[in-house]
Protein backbone atom coordinates (compact mmCIF):
# COMPACT_ATOMS: atom_id res chain seq x y z
CA UNK A 1 0.00 0.00 0.00
CA UNK A 2 1.31 3.13 -0.88
CA UNK A 3 1.60 6.22 0.83
CA UNK A 4 -1.47 8.08 -0.30
CA UNK A 5 -3.73 5.17 0.22
CA UNK A 6 -2.43 4.60 3.53
CA UNK A 7 -3.90 7.99 4.17
CA UNK A 8 -6.62 7.94 2.39
CA UNK A 9 -8.04 4.34 3.57
CA UNK A 10 -8.77 5.60 7.26
CA UNK A 11 -10.78 8.50 6.16
CA UNK A 12 -13.16 6.13 3.94
CA UNK A 13 -17.10 6.08 5.21
CA UNK A 14 -18.60 2.76 4.40
CA UNK A 15 -21.01 3.41 7.40
CA UNK A 16 -23.64 5.73 5.11
CA UNK A 17 -27.19 3.73 3.65
CA UNK A 18 -26.50 3.66 -0.36
CA UNK A 19 -28.46 6.07 -2.28
CA UNK A 20 -27.76 6.55 -6.16
CA UNK A 21 -28.32 9.33 -8.59
CA UNK A 22 -32.79 9.96 -8.34
CA UNK A 23 -33.01 9.07 -5.00
CA UNK A 24 -34.63 11.76 -2.43
CA UNK A 25 -32.66 11.95 0.65
CA UNK A 26 -32.36 13.44 3.73
CA UNK A 27 -28.55 14.68 4.75
CA UNK A 28 -28.32 15.26 8.75
CA UNK A 29 -25.54 17.63 8.57
CA UNK A 30 -23.62 18.93 11.81
CA UNK A 31 -23.12 22.54 11.93
CA UNK A 32 -20.59 24.27 13.94
CA UNK A 33 -22.10 27.57 15.44
CA UNK A 34 -20.22 29.32 17.67
CA UNK A 35 -19.77 26.71 20.48
CA UNK A 36 -22.54 24.84 19.98
CA UNK A 37 -23.12 22.00 17.44
CA UNK A 38 -26.31 20.86 15.73
CA UNK A 39 -27.53 18.99 13.15
CA UNK A 40 -28.96 20.01 10.40
CA UNK A 41 -31.35 17.89 7.89
CA UNK A 42 -31.39 18.90 3.90
CA UNK A 43 -34.00 17.04 2.10
CA UNK A 44 -33.77 16.87 -1.84
CA UNK A 45 -32.92 15.07 -4.99
CA UNK A 46 -29.24 13.31 -5.54
CA UNK A 47 -28.93 14.99 -9.29
CA UNK A 48 -25.10 13.94 -9.55
CA UNK A 49 -22.63 12.33 -7.87
CA UNK A 50 -18.57 12.77 -8.57
CA UNK A 51 -16.24 9.77 -8.20
CA UNK A 52 -12.56 10.20 -6.96
CA UNK A 53 -11.93 7.92 -4.59
CA UNK A 54 -11.52 9.71 -1.01
CA UNK A 55 -13.13 13.15 -3.21
CA UNK A 56 -16.19 11.34 -3.84
CA UNK A 57 -19.22 13.91 -3.73
CA UNK A 58 -23.00 13.82 -4.36
CA UNK A 59 -24.96 17.12 -4.96
CA UNK A 60 -28.20 17.47 -3.52
CA UNK A 61 -30.80 19.84 -5.02
CA UNK A 62 -34.37 21.17 -2.98
CA UNK A 63 -36.87 23.79 -4.05
CA UNK A 64 -36.87 26.39 -0.96
CA UNK A 65 -38.78 29.05 -0.62
CA UNK A 66 -39.59 28.28 -4.66
CA UNK A 67 -35.68 28.79 -5.00
CA UNK A 68 -33.63 25.63 -6.71
CA UNK A 69 -30.87 24.73 -3.68
CA UNK A 70 -28.02 22.47 -4.70
CA UNK A 71 -25.59 21.83 -2.36
CA UNK A 72 -22.46 19.29 -2.73
CA UNK A 73 -21.24 17.28 0.33
CA UNK A 74 -18.49 15.49 0.38
CA UNK A 75 -19.10 11.56 0.82
CA UNK A 76 -16.20 10.77 3.28
CA UNK A 77 -17.20 13.87 5.40
CA UNK A 78 -16.90 13.41 8.85
CA UNK A 79 -20.07 16.39 9.66
CA UNK A 80 -22.19 14.32 8.11
CA UNK A 81 -24.07 11.88 10.70
CA UNK A 82 -26.18 10.08 8.48
CA UNK A 83 -28.52 10.03 5.25
CA UNK A 84 -31.58 8.37 4.31
CA UNK A 85 -33.24 6.89 1.49
CA UNK A 86 -36.73 8.78 1.30
CA UNK A 87 -37.74 7.94 -1.82
CA UNK A 88 -36.16 5.60 -4.83
CA UNK A 89 -36.05 7.39 -8.04
CA UNK A 90 -36.08 5.40 -11.33
CA UNK A 91 -33.77 7.42 -13.91
CA UNK A 92 -32.25 6.51 -17.02
CA UNK A 93 -29.22 9.18 -16.62
CA UNK A 94 -26.02 9.25 -14.15
CA UNK A 95 -26.42 13.56 -13.69
CA UNK A 96 -29.99 14.91 -13.88
CA UNK A 97 -28.73 18.44 -14.55
CA UNK A 98 -32.07 18.33 -16.92
CA UNK A 99 -34.28 18.89 -13.99
CA UNK A 100 -33.20 22.52 -13.43
CA UNK A 101 -35.13 23.51 -16.43
CA UNK A 102 -37.87 21.55 -15.70
CA UNK A 103 -40.73 22.95 -13.77
CA UNK A 104 -44.13 21.01 -12.70
CA UNK A 105 -44.82 17.36 -13.80
CA UNK A 106 -41.38 17.26 -15.54
CA UNK A 107 -39.09 17.87 -12.78
CA UNK A 108 -40.10 15.23 -11.16
CA UNK A 109 -38.33 11.49 -11.43
CA UNK A 110 -40.23 8.93 -11.40
CA UNK A 111 -40.27 6.49 -8.21
CA UNK A 112 -38.56 2.86 -8.14
CA UNK A 113 -40.62 0.05 -7.29
CA UNK A 114 -38.79 -2.71 -6.41
CA UNK A 115 -40.31 -5.80 -8.36
CA UNK A 116 -41.06 -8.49 -5.72
CA UNK A 117 -39.72 -11.94 -6.39
CA UNK A 118 -42.70 -14.23 -7.52
CA UNK A 119 -41.75 -17.04 -6.04
CA UNK A 120 -41.60 -20.27 -8.58
CA UNK A 121 -44.70 -22.11 -8.30
CA UNK A 122 -44.64 -25.69 -6.46
CA UNK A 123 -43.58 -28.45 -8.72
CA UNK A 124 -46.62 -30.30 -9.32
CA UNK A 125 -46.82 -33.60 -9.51
CA UNK A 126 -46.62 -35.19 -12.55
CA UNK B 1 17.15 27.34 9.55
CA UNK B 2 15.99 23.32 9.51
CA UNK B 3 15.71 22.12 6.58
CA UNK B 4 15.61 18.36 4.67
CA UNK B 5 15.54 17.06 1.06
CA UNK B 6 12.61 15.05 0.20
CA UNK B 7 10.44 13.22 -1.94
CA UNK B 8 6.94 14.46 -3.31
CA UNK B 9 4.70 11.66 -2.91
CA UNK B 10 1.32 13.62 -4.27
CA UNK B 11 -1.95 14.73 -3.23
CA UNK B 12 -4.52 13.93 -1.62
CA UNK B 13 -7.30 15.22 1.22
CA UNK B 14 -7.89 14.89 4.56
CA UNK B 15 -10.27 16.03 6.84
CA UNK B 16 -9.73 17.74 9.94
CA UNK B 17 -11.37 17.59 13.71
CA UNK B 18 -13.76 20.13 12.80
CA UNK B 19 -14.41 17.73 10.07
CA UNK B 20 -13.07 20.34 7.57
CA UNK B 21 -11.44 19.86 4.03
CA UNK B 22 -7.92 20.16 3.72
CA UNK B 23 -5.78 19.73 0.43
CA UNK B 24 -2.68 18.54 1.10
CA UNK B 25 0.56 17.31 -0.20
CA UNK B 26 2.46 14.20 0.76
CA UNK B 27 6.38 14.56 1.10
CA UNK B 28 8.55 11.03 1.94
CA UNK B 29 12.00 11.74 3.93
CA UNK B 30 14.25 9.16 3.53
CA UNK B 31 16.87 9.97 6.17
CA UNK B 32 19.09 12.39 5.11
CA UNK B 33 22.45 12.26 5.90
CA UNK B 34 24.80 14.88 7.29
CA UNK B 35 28.09 14.88 5.16
CA UNK B 36 29.93 17.96 5.85
CA UNK B 37 29.84 21.09 7.78
CA UNK B 38 30.60 25.09 6.58
CA UNK B 39 32.41 27.10 9.09
CA UNK B 40 32.65 30.93 9.63
CA UNK B 41 36.10 30.33 10.10
CA UNK B 42 37.22 28.48 7.09
CA UNK B 43 34.65 28.90 4.54
CA UNK B 44 33.30 32.42 5.54
CA UNK B 45 29.72 31.19 6.36
CA UNK B 46 28.21 28.25 8.99
CA UNK B 47 26.11 25.84 7.01
CA UNK B 48 25.16 22.05 6.95
CA UNK B 49 25.42 20.03 3.61
CA UNK B 50 23.12 17.10 3.80
CA UNK B 51 22.50 14.08 1.05
CA UNK B 52 20.28 11.79 0.77
CA UNK B 53 20.24 8.66 -2.02
CA UNK B 54 23.11 6.42 -1.67
CA UNK B 55 25.23 5.60 -4.95
CA UNK B 56 26.03 2.35 -6.45
CA UNK B 57 29.77 2.09 -6.58
CA UNK B 58 29.61 1.74 -9.94
CA UNK B 59 28.46 5.43 -10.35
CA UNK B 60 30.80 7.02 -8.16
CA UNK B 61 34.30 8.73 -9.57
CA UNK B 62 36.82 8.95 -7.67
CA UNK B 63 36.79 13.25 -8.03
CA UNK B 64 33.05 13.06 -6.55
CA UNK B 65 34.08 10.36 -3.63
CA UNK B 66 36.69 12.81 -2.77
CA UNK B 67 34.42 15.49 -1.35
CA UNK B 68 32.98 13.08 1.22
CA UNK B 69 34.55 12.50 4.52
CA UNK B 70 36.03 8.45 5.27
CA UNK B 71 33.34 6.49 6.38
CA UNK B 72 30.16 8.10 4.71
CA UNK B 73 28.85 6.70 1.39
CA UNK B 74 28.84 9.62 -1.47
CA UNK B 75 25.07 10.34 -1.87
CA UNK B 76 23.77 11.64 -5.55
CA UNK B 77 21.50 14.85 -4.02
CA UNK B 78 23.41 17.61 -1.68
CA UNK B 79 21.73 20.37 -0.16
CA UNK B 80 23.58 22.97 2.05
CA UNK B 81 21.56 24.62 4.88
CA UNK B 82 22.67 28.02 6.16
CA UNK B 83 22.80 28.40 9.47
CA UNK B 84 21.36 25.07 10.86
CA UNK B 85 19.62 25.50 13.95
CA UNK B 86 20.18 21.76 15.50
CA UNK B 87 23.25 20.33 16.78
CA UNK B 88 24.53 17.97 14.30
CA UNK B 89 27.95 16.13 13.78
CA UNK B 90 29.12 14.90 10.34
CA UNK B 91 27.55 11.15 9.86
CA UNK B 92 23.82 11.80 12.04
CA UNK B 93 20.69 10.68 10.01
CA UNK B 94 18.07 13.54 9.96
CA UNK B 95 14.69 11.77 10.20
CA UNK B 96 11.64 13.98 9.53
CA UNK B 97 10.92 14.16 13.77
CA UNK B 98 13.30 17.16 13.45
CA UNK B 99 10.36 19.22 11.48
CA UNK B 100 8.27 18.57 15.24
CA UNK B 101 6.96 22.44 16.17
CA UNK B 102 7.37 23.67 13.20
CA UNK B 103 4.07 25.33 11.74
CA UNK B 104 5.18 27.01 8.14
CA UNK B 105 7.72 25.66 5.79
CA UNK B 106 9.19 27.22 2.69
CA UNK B 107 9.45 24.26 -0.29
CA UNK B 108 12.12 24.63 -3.10
CA UNK B 109 12.08 22.43 -6.68
CA UNK B 110 12.82 22.46 -10.09
CA UNK B 111 9.10 23.60 -11.69
CA UNK B 112 7.18 21.14 -14.58
CA UNK B 113 8.34 22.01 -17.48
CA UNK B 114 5.80 23.02 -19.86
CA UNK B 115 7.54 22.97 -23.27
CA UNK B 116 7.52 26.45 -25.48
CA UNK B 117 4.53 28.73 -24.58
CA UNK B 118 3.38 31.86 -25.49
CA UNK B 119 3.35 35.12 -24.19
CA UNK B 120 -0.39 34.42 -22.94
CA UNK B 121 0.63 32.02 -20.55
CA UNK B 122 4.28 32.61 -19.81
CA UNK B 123 3.87 36.17 -19.14
CA UNK B 124 0.00 36.51 -18.34
CA UNK B 125 -0.75 38.80 -21.28
CA UNK B 126 -4.10 40.53 -21.99
CA UNK B 127 -4.44 39.26 -25.45
CA UNK B 128 -6.90 40.30 -28.01
CA UNK B 129 -10.56 40.22 -29.33
CA UNK B 130 -11.20 37.00 -30.70
CA UNK B 131 -13.94 38.11 -32.60
CA UNK B 132 -15.61 41.73 -33.68
CA UNK B 133 -12.76 41.83 -37.26
CA UNK B 134 -9.87 41.73 -34.78
CA UNK B 135 -6.81 40.23 -36.20
CA UNK B 136 -5.34 40.07 -32.96
CA UNK B 137 -5.43 37.14 -30.65
CA UNK B 138 -2.48 36.16 -28.62
CA UNK B 139 0.39 37.59 -29.94
CA UNK B 140 3.00 39.62 -28.00
CA UNK B 141 2.22 42.94 -29.99
CA UNK B 142 5.36 45.46 -30.34
CA UNK B 143 8.97 44.75 -28.72
CA UNK B 144 10.00 48.11 -28.88
CA UNK B 145 10.68 51.43 -30.40
CA UNK B 146 11.41 53.50 -33.71
CA UNK B 147 14.83 53.94 -35.24
CA UNK B 148 16.13 54.54 -32.01
CA UNK B 149 17.12 52.80 -29.87
CA UNK B 150 16.81 50.66 -33.28
CA UNK B 151 17.19 47.33 -31.36
CA UNK B 152 14.79 45.65 -28.72
CA UNK B 153 15.94 45.59 -25.54
CA UNK B 154 17.34 42.25 -23.41
CA UNK B 155 14.96 40.56 -20.76
CA UNK B 156 11.52 41.53 -23.32
CA UNK B 157 8.98 39.43 -22.18
CA UNK B 158 8.27 36.72 -25.83
CA UNK B 159 7.43 33.27 -25.78
CA UNK B 160 9.98 30.60 -24.71
CA UNK B 161 10.64 27.72 -22.73
CA UNK B 162 8.34 27.76 -19.65
CA UNK B 163 8.66 25.82 -16.14
CA UNK B 164 11.50 23.45 -15.39
CA UNK B 165 12.99 26.13 -12.95
CA UNK B 166 13.79 26.81 -9.59
CA UNK B 167 10.41 27.75 -7.71
CA UNK B 168 10.12 28.09 -4.07
CA UNK B 169 6.60 28.31 -2.56
CA UNK B 170 6.07 30.13 0.99
CA UNK B 171 4.56 30.00 4.07
CA UNK B 172 2.67 26.33 3.50
CA UNK B 173 1.25 25.19 6.76
CA UNK B 174 2.42 21.67 8.10
CA UNK B 175 -0.89 19.71 8.30
CA UNK B 176 0.85 16.36 9.91
CA UNK B 177 4.35 15.30 10.79
CA UNK B 178 4.32 11.36 10.77
CA UNK B 179 7.56 9.99 11.77
CA UNK B 180 6.09 6.95 11.84
CA UNK B 181 6.27 6.50 8.15
CA UNK B 182 8.63 9.38 7.96
CA UNK B 183 6.24 11.66 5.74
CA UNK B 184 4.90 14.96 6.12
CA UNK B 185 1.23 16.69 5.46
CA UNK B 186 1.37 20.07 4.01
CA UNK B 187 -1.50 22.07 3.07
CA UNK B 188 -1.69 23.00 -0.90
CA UNK B 189 0.20 22.70 -4.00
CA UNK B 190 4.32 22.50 -4.11
CA UNK B 191 6.18 22.79 -7.17
CA UNK B 192 7.61 19.65 -9.39
CA UNK B 193 6.15 16.63 -10.71
CA UNK B 194 5.13 13.19 -8.38
CA UNK B 195 8.70 11.30 -7.04
CA UNK B 196 10.68 14.70 -7.93
CA UNK B 197 12.99 15.70 -4.77
CA UNK B 198 12.03 18.82 -2.69
CA UNK B 199 13.99 20.54 -0.11
CA UNK B 200 11.26 21.51 3.02
CA UNK B 201 12.58 23.76 5.75
CA UNK B 202 11.34 26.14 8.15
CA UNK B 203 9.51 29.38 6.87
CA UNK B 204 11.86 32.24 6.40
CA UNK B 205 8.97 35.01 6.85
CA UNK B 206 5.84 33.14 8.68
CA UNK B 207 7.67 31.66 12.17
CA UNK B 208 4.66 32.03 14.38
Amino acid sequence: MNLIQMIQAPQMRSDLAAFKVGDTVKVHFKIVEGKNERVQIYEGLVIAMKNAGIGKTFMVRKISYGVGVERVFPINSPRIEKVEVVRLGKVRRAKLYYIRTKIGKKSKVKEYIPVKKIAAPAPTKA
Amino acid sequence: MIGLIGKKIGMTQIFDDTGRLIPVTVIEFAPNTVVGKKTTEKDGYSAVVIGVKEMKKIQITKPYAGQFPEGIAPTKILQEMRDYEKEVAVGDKLEVASFEGIRYVDVTAISKGKGFQGVMKRWNFGGGRSTHGSKFHREPGSTGQRTYPHKTFKNVKLPGRMGREKVTVMNLRVVRVDAENSMMLIRGAVPGPRSCTVVVRDAVKKTK
